[in-house]
């Protein structure tokens, strides 16, 4: 089998043996992944493929701009703020819409707590059992246990008891055959390093941490009125607030805002005594597995978030960077327009659909979703069991999205060496000092633990920013500035008869860009670019690959029939696909099926 | 018993894709024509996986709608109760918004707590796939016989629902209001 250079600058070999790992369901809309290894297991080529929605400026067409937070946040189950903050901002870019500080304080406050929360989650929940083997921790001595945590960290909960009963918990639930959220995995895998104790350690903060990430989103009940599906408002936040006591019905009172100022510090507490010391535990028995970095290395986009100042989407009122890196050039940071047509560009070469002229991309402005499932040739299998894809010819339903032509990774890990490349001491020193405290070379942030500790340090970031947007929203409101939403714009009749614009937030697990055209007073065209379209990218007409693609590479696997070292690299971008999982099959599970052929 | 029991009634599922709505739809509609006294809380659980668990963990008694994918004829509707709720998560999850309600129950489950009462009632999918599609006339025609049977359930629990005299205004007072309301999603569907 030929070789083939990438003019992102990697290496295919679609030789050797075809590894296929898809979450088996009876619908579509799921990430799947196929890998060709060679001799020694080792990944030579990667295919990414998956569903994202297709053809939401079909359900949004004709409707109010005002309405579209609502459906945009019914995308998905975990982005459910970001996509809404996303729209109500393009929105408001179209229509020319400012809000008051305080909304946009809140704004904040909303968007961060999504950080906390979203990234513990991801830690503990989903990426933290690649790591961590479940039932070496009933191996583990609780008294050794107990030494080990209170080594690392002042957090109270260590002691032996404390561990000893943890465990039995986990026994029970263990040996009464429901292992629950811990089924299936490759337990006793090689691939896993750490010792017993420090498994029942991380064992015992995931149960803490489902239990405290039910308290984070509190904060999005009080400010959003309800949660689930808080609300949202263009032209500010749907919150009165006021300051007196009880206050008026439907207000938010100082009860309601001691409660968001108790549990941000209880968030700073927990990501600071617990999240990140188990990061660096874990990441000490990883040093030496360094894979996964791919894109990471050399092409980086960031659109920024969290405004320091309402309406001021500077590059310099931004309080996460926006900006991109090309060919691991740290020198410079190239400014990012989400507006410029000859920047963000969505190609569909290898995705199913199709344009007039699919040489070139289009901008989100210019966005078509023309459904066009084709297989190639040497795709093995037929429409109904594919049992391999054939990149060469289209592949999956993500679109290719470019910027300037370039694949990108997006994420955490964009975003902080973006800040780390500014040389903004938030995200610099925090850096520097975890790779001292590993004693790795800055080369190892461009890994898949890389990309698990950029999101750590920025949970750790989002609980202090919490902080700080609260307590400037709290001196605003008592120096006498309560307004919250700006109903000005609020009449399409104060419209202009046709306006365009576009929004933008950085999701946890990316940039999020979303696009409308208004023509009198409703939507005529609605486009949304999410992150797990860049980082899950199939190829462009010129051959680059995604940044799942990328990552994937160079990795050896100790067993194809257990890629666990697959699931660790793809989990590490958090990836976010349409969810609708929860229909049960006869036998009530979903199953992750390998293939090797 | 210290506490009076706390009922959830929750539809689950996501609107934007066709027969996936269902469970949504279906609290959706019985929220606007029944009230329920203070300890039950009626709540459209859209795809919201982990956001879910307090509510489950606080619940005596669990009524989830749902689609299901039984492989049965489309419109097809069970029922199922207790143990025999896929309790147990089978699938190393490729994303957390994968989070199916059966880690939602496992996880309140591991925390302590969550329902000793728990009723799905379930409609089989016909439509999976289409994005922003409503609901095929067969799973929609089964939104009434699912909520009679939820009624039935309650009343079994000794749950007191009642009939309001006017149902509510789906876009005003409904539990999903902004224009996804059942009435106005399909609508402007339809139209376009």
């Amino acid at each position: 089998m030929a070789t083939i250079s990438t003019p992102n600058g990697f290496q295919l070999n679609t030789g050797g043996r075809r590894v296929v790992v898809d979450p088996v369901t009876r619908i579509e809309g799921h990430l799947r992944l196929e890998v060709n290894v060679d001799d020694d297991n080792v990944i030579r080529n990667a295919v990414s493929t998956g569903t994202m929605w297709r053809g939401l400026e079909l359900i949004l067409k004709g409707r109010d701009p005002r309405d579209a937070w609502a459906f945009t946040q019914r995308i998905c189950g975990v982005c459910t703020g970001t996509h809404a903050l996303t729209s109500v901002r393009a929105v408001e870019d179209a229509l020319g819409i400012e809000i008051p500080e305080n909304a946009n304080s809140i704004r904040n406050i909303m968007q961060l707590t999504l950080y906390v929360q979203d990234h513990l989650v991801h830690f503990y929940h989903l990426h933290a059992l690649d790591w961590v083997d479940v039932v070496s921790a009933l191996r583990a001595d609780p008294k050794a246990t107990s030494a080990l945590a209170q080594s690392i960290s002042n957090w109270p909960l260590s002691s032996p008891g404390y561990f000893r009963d943890i465990q039995g918990r986990l026994k029970k639930f263990v040996e009464s055959g429901q292992l629950g959220p811990f089924r299936n995995a490759y337990w006793g895998h090689v691939a896993y390093k750490l010792p017993p104790e420090a498994n029942l350690m991380a064992v015992t903060h995931y149960l803490e941490a489902l239990d405290f990430q039910k308290e984070i989103v509190k904060i999005h009940t009080i400010f959003g009125g309800k949660n689930p599906h808080p609300n949202w408002l263009v032209g500010g936040v749907p919150c009165a607030i006021n300051l007196d006591g009880a206050g008026a019905v439907g207000a938010v009172n100082m009860e309601r805002l001691n409660m968001v100022a108790s549990i941000i510090d209880r968030s700073i507490a927990f990501t600071e005594q617990v999240y990140i010391p188990d990061l660096l535990a874990i990441a000490s028995f990883y040093k030496d597995w360094l894979h996964g970095g791919g894109l990471a290395s050399r092409s980086l986009l960031s659109y920024g978030d969290i405004p320091e100042h309402a309406n001021d989407h500077s590059p310099s009122s931004l309080r996460l960077p926006r900006g991109a890196i090309i060919g691991g050039d740290l020198s410079t940071v190239h400014e990012v327009d989400l507006d410029d047509p000859e920047q963000i560009q969505e190609f569909v070469t290898h995705s199913w659909y199709s344009y007039d002229d699919e040489t070139r991309g289009l901008h989100p402005f210019d966005g078509i979703t023309e459904p066009d499932f084709q297989l190639g040739p040497n795709t093995k299998g037929d429409a109904r069991h594919i049992h391999e894809l054939d990149e060469s010819a289209k592949y999956s339903w993500l679109k290719a999205p470019r910027w300037r032509g370039h694949a990108m990774e997006v994420g955490p890990l964009a975003r902080w060496v973006i800040g780390y490349a500014q040389g903004n001491p938030e995200f610099k020193e925090p850096v520097e000092a975890t790779l001292r405290h590993l004693d790795v070379p800055v080369g190892a942030l461009f890994s898949t633990l890389g990309r698990t500790a950029a999101r750590g340090l920025e949970g750790q970031w989002a609980a202090h920013k919490l902080k700080y947007f609260f307590d400037k929203l709290m001196a605003n409101l008592k120096a006498g500035d309560l307004a919250t939403a700006n109903t000005g714009k609020w009449d399409p009749a104060d419209w202009p008869a046709s306006a365009r614009g576009s929004g933008f937030t950085e999701a946890p697990r990316g940039a999020l860009g979303h696009w409308v055209e208004i023509a009198d007073g409703k939507i005529e065209n609605y486009q949304c670019v999410v992150p797990t379209t860049w980082n899950g990218s199939p190829r462009d007409p010129a051959g680059n690959i995604g940044a799942y693609e990328a990552a994937l590479l160079d990795t050896p696997l100790a067993d194809p029939r257990k890629p666990l070292e697959i699931l660790r690299t793809i989990h590490s971008f958090d990836p976010c696909l349409a969810c609708s999982t929860h229909v049960m099959g006869e036998d009530g599970r979903e199953m992750t099926s390998v293939v090797v052929r | 018993m210290t506490r009076p029991r706390r009922t959830l009634v929750l539809g689950i599922g996501n609107v934007l894709w066709a027969d996936e709505g269902f469970g949504v739809r279906a609290v959706e509609t019985f929220y606007r024509h029944h009230a329920c006294p203070d300890d039950v809380l009626v709540m459209d659980g859209g795809t919201q996986g982990l956001y879910l668990v307090p509510h489950v963990q606080a619940a005596d008694n669990l009524l989830v709608f749902d689609a299901v994918d039984y492989g049965r004829r489309p419109g097809d509707m069970i029922v199922v109760r207790g143990e025999e709720v896929p309790r147990f998560t089978g699938a190393r999850k490729m994303s957390l918004h994968q989070t199916g309600f059966q880690d939602v129950l496992s996880a309140a489950n591991l925390l302590g707590g969550g329902p000793d009462r728990l009723t799905l009632i379930g409609v089989q999918a016909a439509d999976l796939a289409t994005w922003g599609g409503p609901l095929t006339n067969s799973v929609r025609d089964r939104i009434g016989m699912a909520i009679e049977t939820a009624l039935c359930e309650l009343d079994h629990w000794g749950v007191a629902v009642t009939e309001r005299a006017e149902p509510l205004d789906p876009a005003r007072q409904g539990l999903l209001r902004h224009g996804i309301d059942l009435d106005g999603f399909e609508r402007q569907s339809a139209a376009t």
